[in-house]
Order: C-alpha cells, then sequence, then structure tokens
C-alpha cells in the first residue's frame, strides 16, 4: 500500500491527528495506534521534506504516539496496564480525552463559521460613513511615520542638484488641486507616487503641505492598509467641496492681485 | 405621540445609528416612551422586514437592535463595497471558539487545549477587538483570562453569550459505535 498523504495545512498534531482518525474511518475512542502511528509518522517526514515550518509540538505528539504504541505491544495479561507506572495517567486515555475535547472546538468554531458573520454575510450601514472616519484611520499611521516616509523622499534626491534657486512658483493650492484632480482618476495614490516627478526639496515640501491640508478638510484620507506597508491615499466625503473652496480661494486672489 | 409616529422615528433611529442600540437606549431618546410599546414595535417591524423580504433585516444582536442587509444580497453589497472580506484563519476562529466556551480563559489553558501556541491569533483576536483580557487569574504569575467583547457577538450574530450553539457532548460527535468482535483496523492491515 503506498502511503500516499495529501498534505493539507494542519494546525497542530490534534488536529493531524483527528484528520487522520476521520480518514481511517475509526472512533477517536478506537485509535488503531499502530496505524495511526505510521501515517501520522508519513506526514510528518513530508512536512519536514517540504521543509514547512514544524512546530515542536508535533514532535512531541510523535514521541506520545509511540510510547502508547509500545505499551500496547507488551504482551496482554501477564501485567496488567498498571494505572501509575511513571506519569500516573494512562497515556492512550489522555491523548483521547484531549482529542476529543479538541474534536469538540472545532465542530464549535465550524458552527460559528456558518452563522450570519459581519461583513461576509451581512453588513451594516456603519460601512458606508466610513469616510467620516478619515481622520480617525489617519491617525493609524502615525506622524512619525509620515515623516519617516518624507524623509524617504527627500533622501532619493539627487544631491547634486544646486540651482534650486530657480524660483518655480508651485504654491501648495496648486499641488492642492493637482492631487485632487489626479484622485479623480485614479482611487488610491500611493504616497511615494506624489514625488515622483519632483524635482526640488522645496517641491516636495509643498506637496506634503498640500496633503496634510487635504487631509485637514478631510478632502482626503491617508491610510495604510498594515503596518509596514505602503502608505495610501483615497478621495474622502469632503472632496468636492475641497475642490470647490479651492477655486474659490484663487478667483478671490486674482481679484485681489488685480 | 402617536404609536405609528413613534414606530417611524425608531426606525430612523435605527437607521442611522452606529452600532445595536439597546431597548433602554431608545426608551431613554423618546423620553422614557414606554417599554412594553417599544419592544412591541420593535418586534413589528423586524417582522416587517422579514415577511416583506425586504434588503434590509432587524436583527437583536450584542443586547441591541440593529438593522443589517438580508444575506442573500451579500454578493451585491461585496461587490458594491469593493473591499477585501476579512478571512478568519481556521487557527483563529478556533482559539476564538475556546475563548467563547470557556470564558475566563488563560493563554496556556487555550495552548492546553489547541495543542499548539496561539500567542500570533491571540494578537490577531485582540488586535479585531473580539476578545480582550477580562482580569488575572489568582496563580503564580497572575495570567490574564480572557473573554469575548460585544465585538464578537456582533461578528457572529449573537443575540448574547447564552445563545452560543450549544457545545456538542464529547460523545456525541464521536462516529457510532463499531461492534466488538470487528478487528481494529491496524492488525486488519496487517494480516
Amino acid at each position: 500500500v503506498s502511503t500516499k498523504v495529501q498534505l493539507e495545512i494542519f494546525e497542530g498534531p490534534l488536529d493531524l491527528l483527528l484528520h487522520l482518525i476521520k480518514k481511517n474511518e475509526v472512533r477517536v475512542t478506537d485509535i488503531p495506534i499502530a496505524a495511526i502511528t505510521e501515517q501520522y509518522l508519513a506526514t510528518l517526514e513530508l512536512m519536514q521534506s517540504l521543509s514547512l515550518d514544524m512546530a515542536g509540538e508535533f514532535l512531541v505528539m510523535a514521541a506520545t504516539l509511540i510510547h502508547i504504541k509500545s505499551r500496547e505491544l507488551l504482551p496482554e495479561g501477564d501485567e496488567e496496564p498498571e494505572p501509575d507506572e511513571d506519569e500516573g495517567v494512562d497515556p492512550r486515555a489522555e491523548l483521547v480525552r484531549r482529542l476529543l475535547e479538541y474534536q469538540r472546538y472545532k465542530e464549535a468554531a465550524a458552527e460559528l463559521e456558518q452563522r450570519e458573520v459581519l461583513t461576509r454575510d451581512v453588513f451594516v450601514r456603519a460601512t458606508a460613513p466610513v469616510e467620516e472616519a478619515g481622520p480617525r484611520e489617519f491617525r493609524e499611521i502615525s506622524v512619525f511615520e509620515l515623516l519617516g516616509a518624507l524623509k524617504r523622499v527627500i533622501d532619493r534626491l539627487p544631491k547634486d542638484i544646486v540651482h534650486e534657486v530657480m524660483l518655480e512658483k508651485i504654491t501648495v493650492r496648486e499641488k492642492m488641486t493637482l492631487l485632487l484632480d489626479r484622485l479623480r482618476s485614479e482611487s488610491r495614490i500611493v504616497f511615494e507616487s506624489l514625488f515622483s516627478e519632483v524635482q526640488s526639496r522645496m517641491e516636495i515640501i509643498v506637496t506634503f503641505l498640500a496633503m496634510l491640508e487635504l487631509v485637514k478638510v478631510r478632502a482626503i484620507r491617508v491610510f495604510q492598509d498594515q503596518p509596514g506597508g505602503d502608505i495610501l491615499i483615497e478621495a474622502a466625503a469632503g472632496m468636492d467641496q475641497a475642490a470647490e473652496g479651492i477655486v474659490l480661494e484663487e478667483a478671490e486672489e486674482k481679484q485681489d492681485g488685480a | 405621540m402617536e404609536r405609528e409616529e413613534l414606530k417611524s422615528a425608531v426606525e430612523s433611529l435605527l437607521f442611522v445609528a452606529d452600532g445595536p442600540q439597546t431597548l433602554h437606549r431608545l426608551a431613554e431618546v423618546f423620553d422614557q416612551a414606554d417599554r412594553q410599546t417599544l419592544q412591541s414595535i420593535l418586534n413589528e417591524l423586524q417582522t416587517e422586514y422579514e415577511s416583506q423580504n425586504r434588503g434590509i433585516r432587524m436583527v437583536e444582536v450584542a443586547g441591541g437592535y440593529q438593522l443589517r442587509t438580508a444575506k442573500a444580497n451579500a454578493d451585491w453589497v461585496k461587490k458594491f463595497l469593493g473591499g477585501r472580506p476579512a478571512r478568519m484563519s481556521k487557527a483563529t476562529l478556533e482559539t476564538l471558539a475556546i475563548v467563547a466556551y470557556r470564558q475566563p480563559i488563560t493563554k496556556a489553558e487555550i495552548e492546553a487545549i489547541r495543542g499548539v501556541d496561539v500567542d500570533g491569533v491571540m494578537t490577531t483576536l485582540l488586535e479585531r477587538n473580539l476578545i480582550r483580557a477580562v482580569a488575572r487569574k489568582d496563580v503564580p504569575g497572575r495570567p490574564f483570562l480572557y473573554g469575548t467583547t460585544p465585538e464578537f457577538l456582533q461578528l457572529f450574530n449573537l443575540k448574547d453569550l447564552s445563545h452560543l450553539p450549544t457545545l456538542k457532548e464529547m460523545e456525541e460527535i464521536s462516529l457510532p459505535e463499531i461492534p466488538g468482535d470487528v478487528l481494529p483496523i491496524d492488525q486488519l492491515e496487517e494480516t
């Protein structure tokens, strides 16, 4: 008989054992210890050959199984299994107890999973005003992380730029408008990409300030999918209002200038 | 306030509410409206959504009332929202089940049941606010005892902890009795 072991991801030794017991169609209380031990060790070998990260607990269980097997090889009758041999508990009975208990919670977990799970089967309205929670999510990336990201952008600038004096007139407001325009065509922007065409330190800072300003008026949200991940920017509830505001301010400024 | 007006207002409140609202809270908002009237209104709304097969359902969850989408529309809602559903690994779910049924319980006790280390899973559950430390156990080292949160109840649409699915008795799970005179499988294979 070829030992065909289908590899599944086992949560632990008990999970693996339960799987083998089920496969052999036997009761937990009547484990055919020799066969199960063999299959258990075969699976372990397979996991090792695939260099899967195997927890030490798997080896402890292997030892337990072998221990039980060796005890059962002792001739019956001559020596009645002494109740307190070395550990005081019958290792087989203890294993059965653990398996049954673990199985209970495994079943309970499966039952929980079959319920109407929030954000999988059913949804609440609170998922919509998530945009309003922008500032809260913003706090999730700390200012330090944001500054760290800014520093990385600045550091990437070629060091030998000397003609920074060239007075390009880029205002924070222009940058705000540019960013908002971009967000109309792209739903999400990676923070670093804001600076991909930026040439000077001043422009980086202006761009950064524009981003902060838009966060303040809740036109955009700045967040991170996961710690250390990309810092992302997306439109928020106040975007259109903010865009209008900028246009108005600009108009006013032109009037003042005239 | 007319009963129909009150009913309409209750529905509006549940619509804007962030999270399940208790009967107590609703009574408070409506200037100590009669609890019995409120309760009957809530039951009525619940039945109406249900019987008219509406896209919204009112559920009793985590000790309060909440409007949720109908399960039948899950795929459309998901498509519309476009988010990635937070899938829970088997390990996380099992650990959560152990905490739910055995709370308050220490990490070591959970590990004893699962047979593996649960550090990572516990962190995930704590971060997702599904479990919390509720006390310390009076044993050496005074380890934390963990329990589930209202968010846990909301996640699995549970009214309260007493509504957890009944834990099966250990015997119920095991396969039917095998007649005693049948050889165990290992001996069969060796012959």
